[in-house]
């Protein structure tokens, strides 16, 4: 079991050096500018988590793509599950901004939303 | 020719471009936005992941959200987007524009013009890599356009040559769109990209990236069979011969670099040769009273809030000059010290307002001091690097000081603190 572990943060683009140290079931976070930086860290050694962003099919639409995103983070190893899940869908237009195309992802809470405007194709 | 009058004229719809129109109109001008494409919103329309708006709106945002609060709030306001229209010449005399239309060609009448045409990539033709001239071969944004808005996947195996934000994002999006992305090749012995792109699109997908090395060759030879990778050394960049090694792809993404774009107005107005775009004081303004310009055809900038701060300003003080009829015209030019690369604006009229400068650091420093006029302003950094602009703002008081003691030339170094 290693007992000191460097990462850098991916909460926001200045990337901070963490440094993690395990001690006994505590881990102790240095490096971090802000709260993120330690919650951050923590993740990352017992359930990495990322926000993914990806397209989804639209029928009848402007344009054949709508962008999603979760709105919120997703385990990392549930990412090409996602991927895949999309893939199988496909949604009717007009499509808006927040409108949930996948809920409560592999019961996660997480929902996975549209991100583009897509109006039906005249 | 049909003809069109208005207050003031933005060409293109990007970022700053929206920014300026919504500035304008919203102090009372007839304000027209022209594009070339059929939808503004520029390249954040095909930009899905999320990162942006940190500064400007404090939350994350994907990039066609982004876009998408800027054109509610043209509509909600009133710019005129004409769309689809494409701009021939400028005409300073008469300032004026001349543009093809789907309709006929079509001239705009103006009292103000704001250039907010953006930056282009730098293309495969400019890097002058031997070997055939097969397809395959786009660069990031071209296959960013494929995959996220037309439904297209490039190819099937890829490499990527560049490190760039861009090109990183791209590794991943390929990736996760069924791609087998073998590799990301950067010639600096640091990457370009920011370390968390580094993390979540490159490490998390295990995708190697081979520092100090680039393609040397590209093979193929109706579609690209495979690229011929050269290491460097670090400190003489002499190529290390054993290093060679071709990688079968038949894709090739290229992420090195964007170029301003300025054809329209490079013959009319002064053009910075370290920025390459316009040269532009505090106000926006270009070296003609009535065009302004702001964005990625001033300097390549890192995030798009700076984009919009900087289309902001200038559709302020273009409303500013429309309702004065002219702006003070006394500035004193910027002066590059040690360490400073691009730096905007390259000009300050210190009877304007406070004001941002953006800077792009030439090298690494893990402390930094950026010195304003030799120490009339000292504010410390920490962690610098030429990925990331530094940003300073001027206050009121300060551009009061420069005037009060005469400075001619506004001179700024970075310092590296041991």
């Amino acid at each position: 079991m290693m007992d000191k572990k460097d990462i850098v943060c991916i909460s926001c683009p200045i990337g901070c050096n963490l440094h993690i140290e395990f001690k006994g079931d505590e881990v102790i976070v240095t490096g971090n500018r802000c709260k993120r930086g330690e919650n951050y860290a923590v993740n990352e050694i017992k359930n990495p988590l990322r926000v993914v962003t990806s397209n989804i099919r639209v029928k009848n639409g402007k344009y054949p793509l709508a962008s999603v995103k979760t709105d919120g983070a997703i385990s990392k190893n549930n990412i090409f599950d996602l991927i895949e899940a999309l893939k199988c869908l496909s949604i009717e237009a007009p499509v808006r901004i927040g409108d949930v195309v996948i809920e409560n992802f592999k019961d996660s809470g997480i929902n996975i939303v549209v991100t583009r405007e897509v109006d039906e194709e005249m | 020719m049909n003809i069109i009058k208005t207050d003031a004229l933005v060409i293109g719809g990007g970022a700053a471009g929206m920014a300026a129109a919504v500035e304008i109109v919203e102090r009372g001008y007839k304000t027209i936005l022209i594009e070339r494409d059929n939808n503004t919103g520029g390249v954040l329309n095909q930009c899905i992941h999320n990162g942006f708006g940190l500064h400007v709106f404090k939350t994350e945002l994907t990039g066609p959200e982004y876009a998408n609060l800027f054109q509610k709030q043209m509509n909600e306001k009133g710019v005129e987007i004409h769309s689809n229209v494409f701009v021939l010449n400028i005409d300073n005399e008469n300032k004026s524009v001349i543009t093809v239309t789907s309709k006929g060609m079509c001239e705009y009448r103006t009292k103000v013009l704001i250039m907010c045409t953006g930056a282009r990539e730098r293309p495969f033709g400019n890097l002058r890599i031997p070997g055939d001239r097969p397809a395959g071969i786009y660069t990031a944004g071209v296959a960013q356009k494929f995959v996220n808005l037309m439904n297209i996947l490039p190819g099937n195996k890829a490499f990527v040559l560049g490190s760039g934000d861009i090109g990183l994002i791209m590794a991943r999006r390929l990736t996760l769109e069924g791609m087998e992305v073998k590799g990301v090749a950067e010639l600096m012995p640091f990457p370009g990209g920011l370390a968390r792109n580094i993390v979540q699109c490159l490490d998390d997908f295990d995708i190697p990236l081979h520092l100090s090395t680039s393609v040397v060759n590209v093979k193929g030879k109706k579609r690209l069979e495979s690229i011929t990778l050269c290491e460097f050394d670090k400190e003489t960049r002499e190529p290390l011969k054993n290093s060679i090694r071709d990688v079968e792809v038949d894709t090739l993404i290229l992420s090195v670099g964007l170029i301003p774009q300025n054809e329209l107005i490079e013959e009319l107005v002064d053009i910075d040769c370290v920025n390459r775009g316009a040269v532009v004081d505090n106000y926006g303004r270009t070296s003609k009273e009535w065009i302004f310009a702001a964005g990625n055809n001033v300097a390549v900038y890192d995030l798009v809030d700076f984009v919009t701060l900087e289309g902001k300003n200038a559709g302020q003080s273009a409303a500013e000059y429309i309702s004065k009829g002219n702006l003070p015209e006394k500035y004193r030019e910027v002066l590059r010290g040690e360490n400073v690369g691009v730096i905007t604006p390259v000009r300050v009229c210190t009877e304007g307002a406070p004001f941002t400068f953006f800077i792009r650091p030439k090298k690494s420093m893990d402390k930094a001091r950026v010195i304003i006029c030799d120490g009339l302003k000292v504010v410390t950094k920490i962690a610098v690097k030429p990925a990331e602009m530094i940003d300073i703002t001027i206050s009121s008081e300060l551009l009061k000081e420069i005037r009060k003691r005469g400075i001619e030339k506004i001179k700024i170094d970075i310092e590296e603190v041991k």
